[in-house]
């Protein structure tokens, strides 16, 4: 039997139903599996090495990267002029900061043009492009956030950023260099957002250095902005920049003072932080008799 | 048929077709069910080998043993809560050897943060075995159904895994990614829950960690251009007894070629 469709509504309405279903029930995702957005609470159980002078433990650096961090005076970062220099990406994994993420979303189709990720290492969200733009020319302008692009690798999300200014690696003056790379793998686990950022930088490490951090999801979190405007600190005369000459810093050996460990062993170096390294401080370390007493950084004249 | 007409029979075909995509799309499909793959089989990521320790966080911590009373950093630290530090401050070694207890710091909880390497096979098609050669301890994560409660408590307790994300052969890809056709790239996470765990330490200096702490792992692996395998397990201990809140930490290792380097030690309370 033949029907006319102009004229049953019905068999119509049928056949645009079935070829919806069709195209519904057999599509597969093409995009943006998981949504990272919301505010993840930074938890610190891990320390946060770095914040004594001369603390490089962990970190996989070279000479250079020791010479520039044994010249390195916290209030440096009151100069005026400094004050309001951002922290590169690759600190999320080192601060103390909780994030925010959100996402740019292309009205038409629905895609995850950017992600935005706000914490407290720098003033602006950083942007992390999903849209798969190139990476302009490396003469490109430099930031502290540099260029980043996603994409995803099944359910994680790998970032790489490209463009970032020098900045520092740890908070007691070890740098990263402004030909520095990152490779960063977000991950989420339920209530757990894990980011696993491996930095790459020929000028300051000796191999590239991987480091993770976990954040749990907290909507009760505030992330503010940090507007930052420069006042006087300190004073100082003009053209006086805070610095040790080398061989001058005072508190390169605080750490082996304070913790009877060698002093080769917080000078940092892709030989200490491997489990060899544990059998050569067996016959040289000594435990402290008493829990040493810690100063950070910031809170020192 | 013709352009402004359309037989019923097609219009049903276009129906069943599409209740029928449907449920092969869902994996519902009927007839006899296949059985279920091992995990060995089904795994979207290849965990064994032999890893390495990276040390890249807490290193005094880990690296040596601290002091008694050393718990915490300039601003992070295990959030232990006052009968915990109680315990902890009460921390001796030569009486942990004196009641055979040196291995309670190779304990689940704390052995993954413990510098060494780590042999990783299959057991059986359905159980991952975990070797740690500081220490010389064994973890077996078991796939399927929950196993029965009970037993006695060991060192490193009862973990159930499952595979998390997507096998080789899925459709389902990434943006920006090349369409993982069957034996293309395949992404995934391993989720491991311990618990029944016998009473052990956080941290090698006392830190502890009681029978009820229930501990959940997800083992993510990375790898790089340049051919390099990460691995980051992050880790939710919680303990009612001795925590205030979750602790939280994520451990990280590399691939090595080969088990040239590995180098068992027994477990010590002392180093």
């Amino acid at each position: 039997m033949m029907i006319n469709v102009h004229t049953d509504f019905l068999q119509t309405a049928c056949m645009h139903v079935a070829l919806a279903l069709l195209v519904v029930l057999t599509a597969v995702p093409a995009f943006a599996q998981v949504d990272l957005t919301g505010v993840w609470a930074a938890r610190n159980h891990e320390d946060l090495e770095g914040m004594l002078p001369g603390d490089y433990t962990g970190l996989p650096i070279n000479d250079e990267a020791r010479t520039r961090a044994d010249s390195w005076l916290l209030s440096y970062q009151a100069m005026p002029e400094r004050q309001c220099i951002m922290y590169t990406s690759h600190y999320v994994v080192r601060g103390p900061q909780s994030l925010q993420l959100s996402s740019d979303i292309d009205p038409i189709s629905g895609r995850v043009v950017a992600w935005k990720m706000t914490g407290t290492i720098d003033r602006t969200p950083r942007t992390i492009w999903m849209d798969g733009r190139p990476h302009p020319s490396p003469d490109a302008r430099h930031t502290a956030s540099g260029f980043s692009t996603g994409t995803w690798l099944g359910d994680t999300l790998l970032v790489t950023t490209t463009h970032l200014t020098e900045g520092l690696i740890s908070h007691n003056g070890v740098p990263s260099s402004n030909q520095a790379t990152i490779r960063e793998y977000i991950v989420r686990h339920g209530d757990h957002l894990t980011i696993a950022m491996i930095l790459y930088d020929p000028i300051y490490l000796e191999e590239p250095y991987l480091r993770s951090k976990t954040w749990v999801y907290d909507p009760t979190v505030q992330v503010p902005p940090e507007p930052c405007e420069p006042v006087w600190e300190i004073a100082r005369p003009a053209g006086v920049v805070p610095h040790y000459l080398p061989g001058t810093n005072p508190f390169i050996r605080e750490m082996t003072g304070k913790f009877n460990l060698p002093l080769e062993a917080v000078r940092g170096g892709v030989s200490t932080i491997y489990p060899e390294y544990r059998k050569r401080l067996r016959d040289q370390y000594v435990p402290p008799a008493t829990a040493p007493v810690l100063t950070p950084q910031g809170a020192r004249p | 048929m013709t352009a402004g007409n359309i037989s019923r029979p097609t219009v049903i075909a276009i129906v069943m077709l599409a209740l029928g995509a449907g449920r092969v799309a869902a994996g519902q499909g009927r007839g006899t069910p296949a059985p279920a793959p091992s995990a060995k089989a089904s795994a979207p990521i290849d965990l064994t080998g032999y890893w390495v320790s990276i040390v890249n966080k807490d290193w005094r911590f880990r690296m040596v043993v601290p002091a008694k009373g050393d718990f915490f950093g300039t601003l992070g630290g295990i959030p232990m809560n006052a009968e915990a530090r109680r315990v902890a401050e009460a921390w001796d070694p030569a009486k942990d050897e004196a009641a055979g207890e040196e291995c309670k710091a190779f304990g689940a909880a704390g052995l993954m943060r413990i510098p060494g390497r780590l042999h990783i096979t299959w057991q059986d098609d359905n159980t991952l075995r975990v070797d740690t050669d500081a220490g010389r301890q064994t973890r077996l994560f078991h796939f399927g159904a929950a196993r029965p409660p009970g037993g006695q408590p060991t060192w490193q307790g009862e973990s159930l895994a499952r595979w998390l994300g997507l096998a080789a052969g899925s459709t389902r890809g990434g943006e920006g990614n090349a369409n993982p056709a069957t034996g293309g790239p395949s992404y995934g996470s391993l989720e491991v829950m311990t618990t029944n765990l016998r009473p052990g330490y956080l941290r090698r200096n006392g830190v502890p960690y009681s029978a009820g702490t229930a501990m959940t792992e997800y083992w993510d692996l990375f790898k790089e251009p340049d051919a390099t395998d990460w691995l980051v397990v992050t880790t939710t201990i919680v303990d009612p007894r001795y925590l205030q809140l979750s602790y939280e930490t994520s451990p990280a290792f590399k691939r090595e070629p080969d088990g040239s380097k590995w180098d068992p030690s027994a477990c010590s309370a002392r180093w």
